[in-house]
This record gives C-alpha cells, structure tokens and sequence, in this order.
C-alpha cells in the first residue's frame, strides 16, 4: 500500500533571517490578505461588514480589532488580518464591490529598528521622514525593481508587503543594503 | 529626480512610480465604423509632438494606479499642473498663478 502522502505549505522565506546593525528583517506570519475595490458609495457598508472604517485619505490605514485596512488608491484597498478572513465577512454584502483573496500571492517582510527607514530608502524613492511618512502610513511604492506596499506600523517598524516570487530578491536586496549601511 | 504631482494621492511622488500614457484629450469618434481610411488614420497614429506645452496622460502605476492627465513643457520637462482623467483641460495661466503662489 504506498504511504499517505502530505502536503505541507512552504513559508516562501522560510529559513530567512537577518539582524544587523541598528535593523533586523523577519518574515511576516502567514496572514489573510484581500484585495478590494469599490465605488465610494459602497464605503459604509463594507466598512460595516468588515468591523474597520475603510480610510478614505491617501497614504492612511486604519486597524480594528486585528484587522487593517490599508488605502492604496481612491477606489482600491488591502485588508490583512491575521486571524479571521475577510473574505467571510463579505460573502451576503449587497453594496457594488469586487474583492479578490490573494492571501498567498503577497508574503510581507518586517524591517524594524533605528536604521529601518535608510534601508528601505536603499531601494525605495519616497521620503520616508516622519513628517511625510508617520506611524500608520502606507503607500503602494517600489524597492529596486518590485511593486511593494509599504506600511508604517510602529515608529521604527515597517511592513513590507511583496508578491511571494519577489520576496527572495525584496528581503536580499534589504539585507545588502543593511550590510553596507552598518 | 523628477517629482509629479499624483492628484487623486494629493502629493508629489518620485517620478519612477509613475508611466507616461500617450497623448490626452483625444475623443475617440462615435461612430468608428463611418470615418473613412484617412480620418481613421488620423484619429488613431496622428499625434501633435508640440515644442512646448503638450497635454498627456500619465498613470501612477506603482502608486494608486489610477490614470491622469498632466499638462507639461517638453522644453523645459516641468510639469505646469495634473487634474484627474475626464476634467476639462486647465486654464495654464490659473495654474501658473497657483504654482507661484505655492512655491512662495
Ligand atoms: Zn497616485
């Protein structure tokens, strides 16, 4: 009888750490994530399925009870949540939305400590100042030659959102550039 | 590096973000189907190539993605002002005066 085969899914940057001189890079927990967009008429009542005020400011991000909402465009949003799939509360909403669950096509990587922002700013163009880029800050950006969504979630800590194929090359080139920044 | 002004993220944000969408305001025809060979062509390959202020579209594509229009000097490559996609084309001189009120 040929044994029972199973399947286990791999952490695309299992196996990836870094801590160096004033930052550390650690993989993020697997995490729901949802792509969602809609008109502005729709706002209340997805934010009221979701349990969190989807923001409406650019570069802003709101968190509830675990669950955030990070604004990427006028009409377009990433939730992530750890614990509870969004995708659950929006199955019986009547109000215009498309959403798309792509828990597994993005991974996210933390940067924390003092030297965060600089490394960033290795592959990253925008100021990143706490004037212009404070706590709770998010914007869809570039690092090097991949798309990331950038996330400000403490002072001195930043998630790196970045589609799984990319987050070898996202948390390499991060590491080359606290190696050289230390 | 060239800074743009993204009007629906309402701040100016490094130019390598963005992509640059062809020529702006060009109304495609509503009845495609009746314009003869040459209209057609002219409506579809023809484009102004001014030495001066062109109207263009652009995307904040590694921003809020969304499409925008932007009236720019290709002599100097400054951008004189952006306005969300469907606006009517700005009056340059208002937008000159806001420019200098805001560099002040
Ligand atoms: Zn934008």
């Amino acid at each position: 009888m040929a044994e029972a085969m199973t399947i286990e899914r791999r952490h695309p940057l299992a196996g990836h750490v870094f801590a160096g001189t004033g930052v550390a890079l650690t993989p993020a927990h697997a995490a729901f994530r949802t792509s969602l967009r809609c008109p502005s008429a729709s706002v209340p009542g997805l934010s009221d399925a979701l349990g969190v005020a989807l923001p409406r400011t650019p570069k802003t991000s709101v968190t509830e009870k675990g669950r955030s909402a990070l604004w990427l465009g006028p009409d377009e949003w990433l939730l992530i949540d750890e614990k509870t799939d969004p995708m659950a509360d929006l199955g019986g909403i009547d109000a215009l939305h498309a959403a798309v669950d792509i828990s597994h096509r993005n991974t996210a990587i933390l940067v924390s400590g003092p030297g965060a922002a600089d490394v960033i700013n290795a592959g990253c163009p925008q100021d990143l100042s706490m004037e212009a880029f404070g706590t709770g800050a998010c914007s869809r950006t570039i690092f090097g030659k991949a798309e990331i969504v950038l996330w400000r979630v403490k002072p001195s800590v930043f998630r790196i959102e970045v589609w799984r194929s990319f987050s070898d090359y996202v948390f390499g080139y991060l590491a080359e550039a606290a190696r050289d920044g230390g | 590096m060239l800074l743009i002004h993204c009007p629906y993220c309402e701040e100016a944000r490094p130019e390598i973000e963005f992509r640059h969408a062809g020529e702006a305001h060009i109304a495609r025809p509503a009845d495609i189907a009746s314009l003869t060979d040459e209209e057609f062509s002219r409506f579809f390959f023809y484009r102004d190539n001014p030495k001066g202020i062109t109207f263009e579209r652009w995307r904040h594509l590694h921003g809020c993605a969304r499409f925008f229009n932007a009236a720019r000097d290709t002599v100097t490559d400054k951008f004189l002002v952006t306005y969300p996609a469907g606006e009517a084309k700005p009056d340059l001189v208002e937008a000159a005066n806001e420019n200098a009120k805001g560099a002040t």
